[in-house]
């Protein structure tokens, strides 16, 4: 690695507050904040009024690597997250072979620290092989290297309420997190789209609501009666959040993502048989998207999670049962974040900062992630240009597969710099080489 | 027209002019020797089921034939189709080898939609005869058909349809035509079978067949697929029989003029009775003469007229 | 669309060439022609049916029917033959919707079929009436009766009985008015409308 050089970042605002000041990084610190910061030997960076954020952190990612590198690779998802201004993700378990083992997440560890673009924290599977019948060696995967500190079986859901009480009654002991899949199998038999008017037209079986909420309201009882800490994947439903705030009245350790689609699209996505828009959980109703907004907005959903899903074109070129479920999303997170919280007035930008890097390294345990914009602090920083508009090209996206549901769509707010440790991960849209 | 994919979203006037057709074939062919009109010579009309129907095929062979297309008919056993290759290059392969037309059957809602898309550059014509729990336009075409026959026009009659609406691309397709051609639909099921956010289609909804019955003007029979009767969406064939079933005792409980449709292969004895069946009030053999000059129409509308503008 | 000055019944560039009083007069002629062509009556000669091709050429046959039995005492069967699924040209018009076509009780077996039409142009309608009469059965003979005969044969075709021969140019279109189908009789002859 080419050696740090001081950057002057000059002419920012962190988190859109203020006038814009200069922020001096050195020795990957945060060295000074002020209006005219002494340059010295800094290379001068002219932003123009950028907002400066805590680097984002993705409890959620598919990187697919190994198994399936012909969509996506530890490499090429960094780089990926580093343009959407990622500074932190953690790949999933559900690669080929699964990461149920220390051997598999070290590997992801190692290879994401080589790439160097972004932390890559592997998640641990909660289950071997995530068949849902015995408990991965979860202790060894916390003590390994990678310090595996979230366990999911994502895709699959932890059905077996023993084993999900064993699995969060573990945990306490590893300071881990169980991150779940909420979807009870028996309900979603075949199911292909959300259960409700569009699904039912166009004969496609239905995944209810009540799918995902059953398993919620009962994972949020067994937290509670654990005292573990269980973690939320991908909200999808309005029923869902209500669970959500109920439990946290009630004072269960629970936290709970929502994705970027689930905010912006619903199930009028549905007509014409794009599986593009096939995701799991499916694509909502637009009440439940209006829904999931408010409880992000709330803190009822603590953060933004991608579930960025990497699908080769002949798992999407087909018709829709065969089609894997799944959408990039790493490069298009904070573009829809601002649509539908920013420009609408849910969330300012240090809300932002609360549900793209602060609450979800907290979530997910990460000491040096989502810090404030302090001297002294990393130089983990994600800067953008609020003003900025971009169309979305598959094509163009740093992924190796092009899923995107946004395609041709023209989004809000673009990621211009991002900062690992005082280091340029991704600058004007080009990945640091 | 360039595709047929669904009975949804098309208006009185296109379904009017398809059945049209229909009749004046019908009435060309009548009592002729020799069946066989030159109108689509030299088309080429691809036939590729991915689920097993004798009927709905041999139909549409027939039609095509009758129509003096050549017609060729892929299964998906057999054929490179069974062999795991994709919808969508087996559907670029048949347009490279000249199909004009490829009438696909598939167990997935939405294949033949994804087909047309394919094909659109290609010119190639798209009909739907069956996609998973869809639609299937030209059941519902020949059922309007055989009820324009029996009825008259349509607009101010009620139907019923009777069954398995959940996982009927029957009677998906036939809500949508009948709405448009001004009929009122009457949803006969039990609440298990009955598709979610149905309050918000533009039918009512029943669960008493008994009740039903003396207000319609026809009664349409789902067929009960056998997977069903195991999938724990009733208790029992026997209680299913006698709730929702077409028993000789409930033919009685019909209009005078009330016509029994069923799409076929029937359960006899499930849910519909023999003697029903075979009564004069079913015009369930008519149905299936239909089918053919209903598919013929619908092959007429799709390949001859000019390239239309993609 | 091309703008349409002036009265609409009488459009620019038309020009009448029968009225209705000729109409009247030409198809009473043709009805003559048919009699002692056919030597109509006489002990040996076919029985002869009347086959109108949609839309004007249906009227027509009627017309002409009527005038034979005024003329004769013998009253012709009259039938309708849609010609649409036989046309050669389909892929080259929007879609057309079908007539419907009306076989005289007895068909058309071993008569001699008169086909009736309102103008002859190309010849590709007659040859696809040919066409459709013979999936109808097989006639003795086949002849053919127009109104007008308006030049430019496209095929080896002509007609038997002819109202009136009209020398035209390819770009002049030739309009028959019937009272059945269009409220008055009147032939008219005009200018194809400039493309807009």
């Amino acid at each position: 690695m080419t050696p740090l050089v001081p950057l002057l970042l000059r002419g920012v605002r962190p988190y859109g507050e203020g006038d814009p000041v200069d922020i001096l990084v050195r020795d990957g610190l945060v060295a000074a904040i002020g209006a005219d910061v002494d340059d010295g030997d800094a290379r001068v960076l002219e932003l123009a009024g950028a907002v400066v954020l805590p680097g984002f952190v993705d409890l959620h990612t598919h990187l697919r690597e190994p198994g399936r590198e012909d969509t996506e690779t530890i490499a090429t998802g960094s780089a990926a997250a580093a343009l959407g201004g990622y500074t932190a993700v953690f790949a999933m378990a559900n690669t080929d072979p699964v990461a149920d083992n220390a051997v598999v997440v070290e590997h992801v560890w190692r290879r994401g620290r080589e790439v160097g673009l972004v932390d890559v924290h592997p998640v641990g599977a909660v289950t071997v092989g995530l068949a849902g019948e015995k408990l991965a060696e979860l202790g060894t995967m916390a003590n390994s290297l990678a310090r595996v500190r979230v366990f999911s079986d994502d895709g699959r859901c932890v059905h077996d309420p023993l084993l999900m009480r064993r699995a969060l009654e573990y945990s306490t002991a590893l300071d881990a997190v169980v991150a779940q899949h909420a979807e009870e199998p028996r309900l979603t038999v075949g199911a292909q789209a959300h259960e409700g008017e569009a699904a039912a037209r166009l004969g496609l079986a239905g995944w209810p609501a009540v799918a995902e909420e059953s398993i919620v309201a009962r994972d949020c009882l067994l937290a509670h009666h654990t005292g573990a800490r269980l973690h939320v994947c991908h909200v999808s439903t309005a029923g869902t959040a209500e669970i959500l705030r109920q439990a946290k009245e009630r004072g269960t350790r629970v936290s709970a993502e929502v994705t970027p689609h689930h905010l912006l699209l619903d199930d009028g996505r549905l007509a014409g048989y794009d599986p593009v828009n096939k995701v799991n959980p499916p694509l909502r109703t637009a009440a439940d998207t209006a829904a999931l907004r408010e409880a992000l907005a709330a803190g009822v959903l603590d953060c933004v999670a991608t579930d960025h899903a990497p699908h080769a074109p002949q798992d999407k070129d087909c018709e829709w049962a065969s089609a894997r479920p799944g959408m990039l999303g790493l490069q298009t997170a904070l573009s829809v974040v601002v649509s539908t919280m920013v420009q609408p007035g849910l969330l300012d930008w240090r809300g932002v900062a609360r549900v793209m890097s602060e609450r979800p390294a907290e979530i997910g345990g990460l000491a040096d992630q989502g810090r404030p914009i302090e001297v002294g602090e990393p130089a983990t920083l994600t800067l953008v240009d609020a003003s900025a508009t971009w169309t979305v090209r598959g094509a163009e996206l740093a992924s190796i597969a092009h899923n995107t549901p946004y395609e041709g769509m023209e989004l809000p707010g673009r990621v211009v710099m991002t900062l690992l440790r005082g280091r340029i991960t991704a600058y004007e849209g080009e990945v640091a080489t | 027209m360039r595709h047929l994919l669904a009975t949804e979203g098309m208006d009185a006037a296109t379904a009017t002019a398809v059945l049209d057709t229909a009749d004046q074939l019908k009435a060309t062919l009548l009592g002729r020797e020799v069946r066989k009109l030159p109108t689509l010579r030299g088309r080429t009309v691809v036939t590729v089921f991915y689920e097993a129907s004798t009927r709905t095929r041999v139909s549409f062979e027939i039609a095509g034939k009758w129509m003096s297309a050549d017609v060729v008919n892929v299964s998906a056993s057999g054929s490179s189709v069974g062999k795991g290759e994709s919808l969508r290059d087996t559907a670029l392969t048949l347009a490279a080898a000249g199909a004009d037309c490829v009438i696909v059957r598939h167990p997935a809602s939405g294949a033949a939609h994804r087909l047309a898309g394919w094909l659109t550059e290609a010119g190639t014509s798209v009909v739907n005869a069956g996609d998973g729990m869809h639609e299937h336009p030209t059941q519902a075409l020949l059922d309007a058909a055989t009820l324009r026959e029996r009825l008259g026009a349509l607009d101010g009659r009620r139907v019923a349809i009777v069954g398995d609406v959940l996982h009927s691309r029957v009677a998906r397709s036939n809500v949508h035509l009948l709405t448009a051609l001004g009929a009122e639909v009457v949803l006969v099921a039990p609440p298990t079978l009955l598709p979610s956010g149905v309050d918000r289609w533009p039918v009512t909804v029943s669960h008493s067949l008994d009740a039903v019955l003396p207000t319609v003007d026809a009664v349409m029979m789902l067929r009960v697929q056998a997977e069903r009767m195991h999938g724990g969406y009733f208790p029992s064939a026997r209680e299913y029989s006698i709730a929702y079933g077409l028993s000789e005792a409930r033919l009685g409980l019909l209009p005078e003029h009330a016509v029994v449709l069923h799409p076929g292969p029937m359960l006899r004895g499930m849910e519909i009775a023999s003697a029903v069946a075979d009564s004069p009030r079913a015009a369930i053999t008519e149905q299936v003469a239909n089918g053919v000059h209903v598919r013929m129409a619908v092959l007429y509308h799709l390949l001859a007229h000019e390239e239309e503008m993609a | 669309m091309a703008s349409r000055p002036r009265d609409a019944a009488e459009p620019a560039g038309q020009r009448e060439l029968l009225s209705a009083g000729d109409v009247a007069r030409t198809v009473a002629r043709m009805a003559h022609q048919v009699i002692e062509r056919t030597t109509l009556g006489a002990p040996d000669s076919p029985p002869v049916v009347l086959l109108g091709i949609p839309t004007r050429g249906a009227p027509l046959a009627v017309r002409l029917a009527a005038r034979i039995a005024e003329f004769s005492g013998v009253d012709l069967p009259t039938g309708v033959l849609d010609v649409t699924l036989y046309r050669d040209d389909l892929r080259r018009r929007p879609t057309r919707p079908l007539g419907t076509t009306q076989l005289p009780t007895g068909g058309v077996d071993d008569r001699l079929v008169i086909l009736v039409d309102d103008v002859l142009y190309s010849g590709r309608t007659i040859r696809a009436a040919l066409d459709a009469l013979r999936d109808a059965g097989r006639p003795r003979a086949v002849q053919l009766a127009v109104l007008v005969d308006r030049g430019h044969r496209e095929l080896p075709i002509r007609a038997d009985y002819v109202g009136k021969n009209v020398p035209t140019s390819r770009s002049e279109e030739v309009h028959v008015r019937l009272v059945e189908t269009d409220g008055h009789d009147a032939v008219l002859l005009q200018r194809k409308e400039e493309q807009a």
